[in-house]
């Protein structure tokens, strides 16, 4: 499980003071957050919020207005070798997948390799590619599938696969559970939990799903106001006193959501 | 950069192999060697000397273990590299069903033909069905002038007509010129030059005039009609129409299937217009034909006939082009791409139409000699 120190050595990602406007309208103003190594962090917050922005931020897919971004000990800036570096040890899954819809499904996952492991044969590439496909629960069939030909929660799961590719380190998710239904969503949630736990990933996951929240999340963090308003173990955030905070975790659904994790937990 | 990467067998226990090292992806070229050279009988593989082993270098073991016809229970790990093992195991097991392979390449070549030409025949049937439908719904909107479509009507007219005209025009007139001295380069071996003139305004009033309007509204309004309602459709906007009780039909192809009705003849009669003035203009500042000449020569040739034989085909190409463009819009399901392809199809389909109405009508004036 995680140590909840503030030594260099167990965080992964480091935010201070970030700040991202768009026009006149402010996103984000003096972010503060900590990822710990191996944990799985789950980010929360209304919808305009700013979460898939904070995600983008981290990820260097766009430039904030200032603040510091520290990923893996390196810090986040234009230039272009760190986010290089920085790509080959960190993972993304879109919200649909983001699948590139000219390719297959193995091509896909195909794709990292071949970027980074130039020197990897043609043989080999394929057959770990394979691998990552069947780690997430696909069959063999969805390798020769392009992805307009999958479902919903298949192309989740591929795109899983393609962000795997490359045994990252650091794990970001957009929505993972979005658009599937129960059943499909309690899958991945599991599936999640299980591979995070064997490769040792530490995640960010943005959701909008109480029980992904409960289920797989081991701290919780909360975006309101332009800021991260709470962040820490599930019991931490819920006793946070701030509107939005009550009302998402006390709430009718929040409620059968707590049921259900303690239900399991007790079975 | 392989550091340390080993896999040999123990001097003391020959059949105990001893794996170390950093078994991870970005060796794993390496690895594949080192684990292609493995061979032999063996009874253990001891990876637990393994700094660090990711979901690639953990394949790769597992492949050394099936080289040396090992179980995956017979290689020692270390405590931490034990649950990822156990993940790629289990996820191994799965692998029995094989990839399905894709057909041989001329049977997908073969295949790609039929379905082109049966979806050339479907398209077909499907567009004289929509033609049909688009005549019966007209029918019986004509006479409840309730249900017209005025304000989208004239909206339409104006996008497709009014904004066309300069382009229109410009090619009009542009070809007009080039006409001309085609025409002139053949004519003055002869020394009839005059006779320009009268090429000019043949070729405009039976052909160019509407042919050069109806291909360019094919690039340009078709498209527009297909990317109009395939978004609209990818929306899911269509569906709530009908849910609505709206007709789709009355309320999006009719008004631009009239607007187009209405707007191709008064385009292609500027459009011929502005042939004769870039025929002219060559005619008076190139060949040295005076304009009153010019003028003359062209009251003689010009007859209701000819601009009739020309004009009776622009409804028929303002009809092709609004209804492929609509119907192509219908057509869209759900992605963007297929937007995309729906209009590249729109695009590609009316300009072809429209050449082959085109060279059939010619046929048949030709023989019928109007």
């Amino acid at each position: 499980m995680v140590k909840v120190t503030d030594s260099d050595e167990d965080i992964a990602i480091r935010v201070r003071g970030l700040v991202n406007r768009f026009g006149t309208q402010t996103v984000h103003q003096g972010l503060d957050l900590d990822v710990y190594r191996g944990e799985i962090l789950g980010v929360v917050g209304g919808s305009g919020s700013g979460k898939s922005v904070l995600m983008r931020a981290i990820l260097g897919l766009l430039e904030p207005q200032g603040g510091m971004i520290e990923v893996l000990g390196r810090q986040v800036d234009g230039s272009g070798q760190s986010l290089q570096a920085l790509r080959r040890r960190t993972g993304v899954l879109f919200q649909d997948g983001a699948l590139f819809s000219s390719l297959t499904v193995r091509e896909n996952v195909e794709v990292p390799i071949r970027t980074h492991h130039p020197e990897i044969g043609d043989e080999l590439r394929c057959e770990l590619a394979r691998l990552r496909i069947l780690l997430t629960g696909l069959n063999l069939d969805a390798c020769g599938k392009y992805p307009a030909e999958l479902s919903g929660g298949m192309r989740k799961r591929a795109g899983l696969a393609r962000a795997l590719a490359l045994d990252p380190e650091l794990l970001f998710l957009d929505e993972p559970t979005a658009g599937l239904d129960p059943i499909g969503a309690a899958a991945f949630d599991e599936l999640l939990r299980t591979l995070a736990d064997a490769l040792g990933l530490t995640v960010f996951l943005i959701t909008h799903d109480l029980d992904t929240l409960y289920g797989i999340c081991d701290r919780i963090a909360v975006i309101g106001d332009q800021r991260i308003l709470v962040s820490g173990r599930r019991d931490v955030v819920e006793a946070f006193d701030h509107p939005w905070v009550r009302d998402y975790f006390h709430g009718p659904r929040a409620r059968q959501a707590k049921q259900a994790q303690q239900a399991q937990e007790n079975y | 950069m392989s550091e340390g990467l080993q896999f040999n067998r123990d001097s003391e226990q020959p059949e105990r192999l001893v794996a170390s090292g950093d078994w991870r992806l970005d060796h794993a070229s390496n690895l594949e060697r080192i684990v292609a050279g493995v061979s032999g009988e063996a009874r253990v593989v001891d990876a637990s000397g393994i700094e660090y082993l990711d979901a690639a270098g953990a394949f790769l073991l597992l492949r050394a273990a099936r080289r040396l016809s090992l179980e995956p229970g017979d290689i020692e790990l270390r405590d931490e590299h034990r649950p990822l093992f156990d993940v790629i195991v289990s996820a191994l097991e799965g692998e029995g069903e094989r990839e399905t392979e894709p057909p041989p390449l001329w049977r997908e070549w073969l295949g790609g033909i039929g379905l082109v030409v049966t979806g050339a025949g479907g398209n077909f049937r499907l567009l004289v069905g929509f033609l049909g439908l688009a005549l019966s719904r007209w029918a019986t909107t004509l006479f409840r002038p309730s249900q017209w479509r005025v304000t989208a009507t004239v909206f339409h007219m104006q996008q497709t007509g009014l904004n066309a005209l300069p382009l229109t025009a410009l090619l009009a007139f542009l070809v007009g010129a080039v006409v001309a001295y085609l025409g002139a380069t053949v004519l003055r071996d002869f020394g009839a030059e005059l006779f320009v003139v009268d090429l000019i305004t043949y070729a405009f009033l039976r052909e160019f005039g509407v042919l050069l309007t109806a291909i360019l509204l094919a690039g340009r309004t078709a498209s527009a009609f297909t990317a109009q309602i395939g978004t609209m459709k990818s929306r899911e906007e269509i569906d709530a129409m009908r849910t609505l009780g709206l007709d789709p039909v009355v309320l999006l192809v009719l008004p631009r299937l009239l607007a187009l009705l209405v707007m191709l003849p008064i385009l292609a009669l500027l459009a011929t217009v502005a042939g004769f003035l870039g025929g002219l203009a060559v005619s008076v500042l190139a060949l040295g034909i005076e304009p009153n000449m010019f003028l003359t020569r062209m009251q003689e040739a010009v007859t209701l006939q000819h601009y009739l034989v020309g004009l009776v085909k622009a409804p028929l190409f303002a009809a092709t082009i609004a209804l492929i463009g609509c119907l192509e819009g219908f057509k869209v399901a759900g992605t963007a791409q297929s937007v995309g392809e729906h209009t590249t199809s729109a695009v590609v389909q009316s300009i072809t139409l429209v050449i082959v109405i085109d060279a059939l009508a010619a046929i048949f004036f030709m023989e019928m000699g109007w």
